[in-house]
């Protein structure tokens, strides 16, 4: 029977697991195959202020060791998921994370305004499309100065720029932790239209492929900003994955793609990290993160 | 390991190959999926992973069901059909009896049955006619006269239409180059079906355009038609968004639905047929 402690603290969150599924990679769905009240916490695909229908499909699409993915942010809009999917998460003890998205400042308000008066929120994740520290920092303080004090937000950074300088203008406008990434913009062509193969041209590539990548933004902005909390995400299919981001100093985890193959992953992940704690006679999760920074003893620089 | 999935009745559970044999230009698989058999209704389809452990990331492949026994020396086994058209379809036809294979199923919405015995004529294209036969089996449980049409481009496209004859009381079969039964497609030959049978019920597998085809004969003769529509799926269980299609909804209006969740099979009077691929413009977002 494993014995290390999986209870974390996401900037003032308490979570009993530090594992969480993805924006758009987990939610209802997953319940036959898996305990959501069992994860940290369940984050739901992006919600927009409209309904939108989506991209064109097709919307996903293999690579090697990966998926590329441009779903449009197919989803109800808010006033949808807070009428049907939000009390659904309530009734069955699931922490839910609200990602969500916007085209302006002003809708990004709107929705600030409006999840501020929604219970059964304990934090809200901002999807950034664009890898741009002056956009993110704006965007944030918007969300922040209309979500009630006891809400964390989360900020989640699209790679491409400077992923330290993005996290620097998200904290200090108000985001309590980063999530470090979104996919990678990427791109497959099909070889009998010689087209693109995603309806939408170009998508965003996840899975195993970004793991190394996922890491060195988590590794970067543990570095640079000791203090900010930093949930790592990309390519994780196994409890070491879980544990490497952990070591370059994240607090929690998000999965995505795996469980897109494997719906019960959340489950046997959680274990898989259990067992890595263990065998490295590790306490908790915890007393992992960030450790890979750490000198080697008896190293004298 | 079996993660039991009590409101929608799918399970997964580590499964392996049995067999895989050649039928026609077809594969004909048999897995080994305990749980899968007793949750099995015709029209439900499984998604298996390929490419064995080392293909971490490689999406799942939805299979639609052809057959299932419940019991038997194997404890449970899956039969599907499907033609090898992209490297993960290759693989499993390349399988060896053994192969550890993870499967999710059974998934998606079944096709509905009628109350009264009702005479049903099965429409199947290729081999996306393989689940029309435990249809046919279910539907003569209730004692519905049931007529199958198979067609194919070619002869060697068909599938099923030896099984056809000893499931049903008339098979009709078609192929566009006129090698077997009539010339033409599936389509052409509806119309003359449905009025010599007076069929009440259409039910049809196969590509698009042959559903489209079908559903608007099924209108012209006042039957209802339930088509199993076949689009690419990313993981079967209603994550990733790729399987959507444009549904009118009860109250008139255009949902981008999950053919994984809400289908396969969908009334034909309800697909909005000729904007499949598409997002028409006043479609909405999913529930
Ligand atoms: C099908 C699919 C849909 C996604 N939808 C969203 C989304 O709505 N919002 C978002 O912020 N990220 C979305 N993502 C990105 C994931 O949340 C995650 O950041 C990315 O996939 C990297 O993690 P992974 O490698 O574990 O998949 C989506 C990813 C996939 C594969
Ligand atoms: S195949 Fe993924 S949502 Fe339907």
């Amino acid at each position: 029977m494993s014995g290390a402690d999986l209870a974390t603290d996401l900037a003032g969150m308490h979570l009993t697991s530090p594992v969480l599924t993805a924006a758009g990679c987990g939610g209802r769905e997953l319940a036959p195959f898996t305990d959501l009240a069992a994860l940290g916490a369940v984050v739901t695909r992006t919600v927009t202020l409209d309904a939108q229908a989506g991209s064109p499909p097709p919307r996903v699409a293999e690579t090697p060791s990966g998926l590329l993915h441009a779903t449009g942010a197919q989803n109800p809009g808010l006033q949808g998921f807070l009428a049907t999917e939000l009390p659904w998460y309530g009734q069955q003890g699931v922490r839910v994370v609200v990602s969500i998205s916007a085209g302006s400042l002003a809708e990004y308000g709107e929705l600030a305004r409006r999840l501020a008066t929604a219970s059964g929120i304990g934090a809200v994740e901002v999807h950034l499309a664009v890898p741009d520290a002056y956009q993110t920092g704006k965007v944030l303080n918007v969300v922040r100065r209309d979500l009630p004090r006891g809400t964390t937000v989360l900020a989640k950074l699209a790679p491409g720029g400077d992923v330290v300088d993005q996290a620097r203008a998200a904290v200090d406008n108000g985001a309590d932790a980063v999530v470090l990434c979104q996919g990678f913009p990427a791109m497959v062509l099909d070889p009998v239209t010689l087209r693109p193969v995603l309806g939408a041209g170009g998508g965003l590539l996840s899975g195993p492929a970004v793991h190394a990548l996922a890491l060195r933004c988590v590794w970067d902005v543990h570095a640079a900003l000791p203090d900010v909390p930093v949930v790592g995400v990309g390519g994780i299919r196994s409890g070491f994955d879980a544990l490497a981001m952990l070591l370059a100093g994240a607090t929690a985890v998000q999965l995505g793609s795996v469980l897109l193959r494997d719906p019960s992953a959340a489950t046997r992940i959680r274990h898989e990290l259990l067992d890595e704690l263990d065998r490295r006679d590790l306490d908790s999760a915890a007393d992992a993160v960030g450790l890979a920074h750490q000198q080697p003893e008896g190293s004298s620089r | 390991m079996t993660t039991a999935a009590p409101e929608t009745g799918a399970v997964q559970v580590v499964g392996e190959v049995l067999s895989v044999k050649r039928s026609g230009r077809y594969h004909h698989l048999t897995l080994v999926a305990p749980g899968v058999p007793e949750r099995f209704r015709p029209g439900t389809f499984v998604a298996v992973t390929v490419g064995g452990a080392m293909a971490e990331t490689t999406l799942r492949r939805a299979l639609p069901v052809h057959r299932v026994r419940a019991t038997g020396a194997y404890g449970g086994t899956v039969e599907c059909v499907f033609e090898a058209t992209d490297a993960g379809t290759r693989w499993l036809a390349a399988a060896a009896p053994g192969t550890p294979v993870d499967v999710v199923g059974p998934l998606g919405r079944p096709f509905a049955l009628p109350k009264e015995p009702v005479t049903c004529v099965l429409v199947g294209h290729g081999c996306a006619s393989a689940p029309l036969f435990s249809l046919a089996e279910r539907l003569r449980e209730r004692d519905c006269p049931v007529h199958m049409l198979l067609g194919a481009e070619t002869e060697a496209g068909l599938f099923g239409a030896l099984e056809a004859r000893r499931a049903t009381r008339g098979v009709t079969v078609a192929t566009a180059d006129g090698s077997v039964g009539l010339r033409g497609g599936v389509v052409d030959a509806l119309p003359d079906l449905l009025t010599r049978t007076g069929a009440d019920v259409v039910y049809a597998a196969g590509p698009a355009d042959v559903l489209h085809g079908v559903a608007l004969a099924a209108e012209t003769h006042g039957a209802w038609s339930q088509t199993a529509v076949d689009v690419p799926h990313g993981c079967g269980t209603g994550l990733c968004l790729t399987c959507v299609l444009p549904v009118v909804g009860e109250d008139g209006g255009t949902r981008m639905v999950r053919a994984c969740t809400e289908g396969p099979v969908f009334r034909g009077d309800r697909v909005r047929w000729r904007d499949l691929g598409g997002v028409p413009a006043d479609a909405r977002g999913a529930s």
